[in-house]
């Protein structure tokens, strides 16, 4: 019979085993009795021989090899019986293991997808990320990994030979015509150089990528994502080989990208060749930082080694430009690393969080088992004077947090499965390049977490139940009940830590709730109520003169600034709130060249309309605001802000500097410009949350092509003006599309979904654990009063007030909570450093959030404690005494 | 019944090796077994139930032995155990090695020793 037959056969080999020895036995007797010896004197030698049957038995049953299993079964039974019988206690129990577990694995999930699972890219292992690094930036992830410059890549590519290969790419956006009658719009783009799919090895799912003899200026192919065909073409393959309109060019479709390629983000609808609509100018530019390279490592050969001459070659570059922010070095950044960003700060902070909550769900399933263990003192030291052993009972015991936590891990994981998804669709900043989704590793991961915890709730209780010695035990009468005051301490011990992580986990959630409310009503530095925005570009192929550009946007304005109910109207290519958008570096002509060594200095570059600062109530400081004469060829005119003119114009009169600036970023530009000062500006905020960068206004009437952002002033409700002010832009030009269509604060809403979301996920987890601390002060108070019965009853025959026995009682629940207190507050202002430079406005040591953490927990400790203490102070001291 | 000082311990394995030798003789139930090893040694031997019943148990898991229920000479059911294929090749390699190792030792500690007799 095989080990599992012996498993499930276990009656008949037992009846077999019996029937087998008694045979043996009945065979004894009977040579006895046949040597001459009568039978019952027989039997008895023959039994006498024979020695324990029993002991017999279990020899034979422990050489089936299947013993282990069933007494692990025997111990499952029993413990299943025993939480059926507290049908309130296992539910509790396992819902907080569920919720602590279901957390923990929907945070390890998208932690998984975002920073560990490599990308489904071909030996994704020796792919990297290199950027320019300017030495000496600061340490900040913004500052130190600079986007590379076209030239500088050419360069890399074909002076080094470290990597394999290199590609580069940049975004970009096109206005995609309707080809049957569809509604045209905005798309966004990647431009990548003809090698990038080859280099990280993606296969199209139909047609071809890319060649070189493709990759250059007015090529004429694209490739669509797969969102894109089916969305727009309706998934059908016969687009391959015909052509679509990007921007009034036709292009055809070579081919289509796999379902699966969302890189680098879900966003993307669709990829042209890298020089197809960039200039020769700016892809001779060493100082125009707008693209991201991947490499391929060699096999053989390091990261560091293969770098090396990549370091040297862009240092030469520096070098030959030293009059331009061209960088000094470079560095590599890992291709998850690149995606994650902005999510790896406050998804490390999350993991904490969620670890923290966990940690105190132990804890309190620890403590609840620590109650239960009391109630079963007698029965343990019962047993173990019986000849049980204490791995044994500990074993034990163990199963009984085991089954609590593997129900709740159950639990957990189906709730993980429930949440995942729609958690990582509220997560705005989160790359969507990997796929997030509940794998294997996953999995391990939850059932890893519910054994550590497990053995995280179950070892304490059960050591410290089975640690008595039995005969103390068995001492202890219930009249004495001062018997068990070690476990007591231990209860509260662990309602301390419990407490003190709930601290932590509070003052965290509150202080990110601070600058989370802080950013909401951050002051932009413009007119944000009643105002309209909406995007729209205007193709270079049919508007290319800056007369068509102005022609179309004047006119525009003056239809737009009739419609009834708009107060006023600004026009520029973007509204203070909406991004960084670019930056560009500039010298003062008035000055002193710059020191060999020194940065040059660096500003926003936005363009405004005369009516922009007007309408969006940008205060002026001095000077004047553009006018429609700002438009003459060859009388550069520029706008800068009050911190631009402090931090580069300290002590002077701006008006009248003028800024050197190489323009040529602009295609119908000179490539160096003088621009006159003649106007300095309030400072606004590019984005919530960061601090305002010296900026420079160009007037938009230079015939802007960079894409144009309108901002429509209301009387009222601004929504109700998006219809009237989108078919105005439709009736001048009906193929242009428009985007991004919000009120302005909608649009600074939008940034900050993921500071809400960090926020609001932290308080819940500090709320659980507030509830769950209270749960486990509750249950100590009531158990200690149970206890004291007798004690508080007899103090009370002998004339003990009632409000005496309240405070007392009071008092011995709440020095564990305010000991976890003072920790925690000790705790809390180690922990809070390491987040701090998420904080918007908020210093660590917060007055406000800490003196609200400490009101509610007392509040919330007093209230756990306040029933077992009232009940207690309520005690007829004849009931009390009669109780044994 | 013999004296304590008469009988000795068997090395570790032993009492497998034994059990299997009598098995081979033919079916046989457990009782027989512990009669047949205490006869062969004469009397030397005595196995106790005990360590026959969980031996005779781990050699069937092992398939070395098969048992089955056949009725005894005195009509009552008993569990007769077998060799099987396996076991008489086990059983072969075993008595060879046994034969080899006394072998070996007997050489060894042939000789007499200074002070004994």
């Amino acid at each position: 019979m095989s080990w599992i037959g012996r498993l499930f056969f276990r009656k008949r080999m037992e009846a077999e085993l019996d029937k087998e020895l008694r045979f043996h036995f009945e065979a004894q007797v009977a040579d006895k009795v046949r040597s001459g010896i009568p039978e019952r004197e027989a039997r008895r030698h023959a039994r006498l021989e024979f020695g324990g049957i029993e002991q017999i038995k279990e020899d034979c049953r422990e050489s089936r090899g299947t013993l282990w299993v069933e007494s692990l079964l025997r111990d499952l039974r029993f413990s299943v019986r025993r939480l059926l019988r507290t049908p309130g206690f296992t539910i509790i129990s396992v819902a907080v293991m569920a919720l602590c577990i279901g957390a923990a694995t929907s945070l390890f999930t998208i932690a998984r997808s975002v920073l560990l699972r490599p990308l489904p890219f071909r030996d994704p292992g020796h792919l990297v990320m290199v950027y320019e690094h300017r030495r000496g930036a600061a340490a900040d992830p913004d500052s130190t990994y600079t986007w590379v410059a076209a030239a500088d890549y050419y360069d890399w590519r074909s002076r080094t030979h470290g990597f394999e290969d290199m590609a580069m790419l940049t975004y970009g956006g096109f206005n995609l015509a309707g080809e049957r009658g569809e509604l045209p719009e905005q798309v966004q783009a990647i431009a990548a150089s003809w090698n990038w799919f080859r280099l990280v090895g993606v296969q199209p799912a139909l047609g071809r990528t890319f060649t070189e003899s493709e990759d250059h200026r007015g090529s004429t192919v694209v490739m669509l994502t797969w969102s894109l065909f089916q969305r727009r073409f309706g998934g059908d393959a016969k687009i391959v080989g015909r052509q679509i309109h990007l921007n009034g060019t036709p292009l055809t479709v070579v081919g289509v990208l796999p379902s699966w390629f969302t890189y680098p983000n879900a966003g993307i609808q669709l990829w042209v060749p890298y020089q197809a609509f960039s200039t020769p100018e700016l892809l001779a530019h060493h100082d125009w930082h707008q693209s991201q390279v991947i490499a391929r490592l060699r096999p053989d050969v390091s990261l560091a080694s293969a770098l090396e001459p990549v370091r040297a070659a862009q240092y030469q570059l520096h070098l030959r430009y030293p009059n331009d922010p061209v960088s000094d070095d470079v560095i590599p950044r890992s291709l998850n690393e690149d995606l994650a960003g902005n999510v790896k700060k406050p998804l490390d902070l999350m993991l904490c969080a969620v670890g923290c909550m966990l940690l105190i769900g132990c804890l309190n399933v620890s403590n609840l088992l620590v109650a239960r263990g009391m109630a079963r003192q007698k029965e343990v030291a019962i047993r173990s004077a019986l000849g049980a052993q204490r791995a044994t009972l500990i074993r034990e015991q163990l199963t009984e947090s085991v089954l609590i936590c593997a129900a709740g891990g159950l639990a957990g994981i189906f709730l993980s499965m429930l949440a995942t998804r729609s958690l990582a669709h509220a997560w705005k900043g989160l790359p969507t390049a990997q796929g997030i989704y509940i794998d294997g590793d996953v999995i391990a991961f939850a059932c890893a977490v519910v054994f550590t915890a497990a053995l995280m709730a179950g070892l304490l209780p059960a050591v410290s139940a089975t640690r008595k010695r039995m005969i103390n035990a068995l001492q202890i009468s219930a009249r004495t009940g001062g018997g068990s005051v070690s476990r007591t301490v231990l209860r509260k011990w662990l309602l301390t830590a419990e407490i003190g992580i709930t601290v932590v986990l509070l003052v965290a959630a509150g202080l990110l709730l601070k600058s989370f409310l802080r950013l909401r009503s951050a002051d932009v530095g413009c007119v944000t109520q009643n105002t309209l925005t909406l995007n729209y570009g205007l193709p270079g192929k049919k508007y290319d003169t800056p007369e068509k550009v102005n022609a179309f946007n004047e006119t525009l304005l003056e239809r737009v600034r009739a419609l009834p109910g708009v107060r006023a109207v600004a026009l520029g290519n973007t509204v203070p709130g909406a991004g960084y958008w670019g930056d560009c570096v500039f010298t003062v002509k008035e000055h002193p060249p710059l020191m060999p060594g020194e940065n040059m200095p660096d500003a926003l570059i936005r363009w405004a309309d005369p009516g922009y600062f007007t309408a969006l109530g940008i205060p002026l400081v001095s000077g004047r605001f553009f006018t429609s004469n700002d438009r003459v060829a060859g009388s550069y005119k520029v706008i800068v802000s009050r911190q631009l003119a402090h931090q580069y114009l300290p002590g002077e009169n701006p008006i009248g500097r003028t800024l050197h600036v190489p323009a040529h970023f602009q295609p119908a530009m000179p490539s160096e410009v003088d621009y006159e000062i003649v106007g300095v500006v309030g400072d606004t905020l590019y984005q919530v949350g960061k601090g305002p960068k010296p900026t420079m206004y160009f007037p938009m009437l230079e015939g802007d092509q960079n894409g144009e952002m309108l901002a429509v002033r209301t009387a009222s409700d601004p929504l109700q003006t998006s219809i009237p002010v989108q078919k105005q832009i439709a009736s001048l030009d009906p193929e242009l599309p428009v985007s991004n269509v919000l009120t302005m604060d909608q649009m600074i809403g939008k940034s900050l979904v993921d500071a809400n979301l960090t926020a609001s996920l932290v308080l819940a987890f500090a709320i659980l654990s507030l509830l769950l601390a209270a749960v486990g002060l509750y249950g100590v108070l009531s158990y200690l009063t149970a206890q004291r019965t007798t004690e508080l009853g007899i103090r009370m025959a002998l004339g003990a007030q009632r409000g005496w026995v309240l405070r007392l009682m009071l008092a011995d629940g709440l020095r564990p909570a305010l000991f976890g207190l003072g920790l925690g507050l000790v705790g809390s202002v180690a922990a809070t450093r390491i987040f701090q430079s998420m904080l918007f406005g908020s210093k660590p040591l917060d007055l406000t959030v800490l003196s609200a953490v400490i009101a509610t927990l007392l509040a919330v400790a007093i209230l756990a404690c306040l029933a077992p203490a009232w009940r207690a102070s309520r005690l007829d001291p004849m009931q009390a005494l009669r109780t044994e | 019944m013999k004296e304590a000082d008469d009988k000795f311990d068997l090395p570790q394995g032993t009492l497998d090796l034994l059990i299997m030798r009598v098995v081979a003789l033919g079916p046989i139930h457990g009782y027989a077994i512990a009669q047949r090893i205490q006869q062969m040694s004469r009397e030397a031997l005595q196995v106790q139930q005990g360590s026959l019943y969980p031996a005779l148990h781990r050699l069937e898991y092992k398939k070395l032995l098969t048992a089955a229920w056949r009725s005894s000479e005195t009509g009552r059911e008993a569990k007769y155990y077998e060799l099987t294929a396996k076991g008489r090749v086990h059983l072969k390699a075993e008595t060879e090695n046994w034969k080899r190792l006394t072998n070996v030792v007997g050489l060894i500690l042939k000789g007499t020793l200074e002070g004994m007799s």
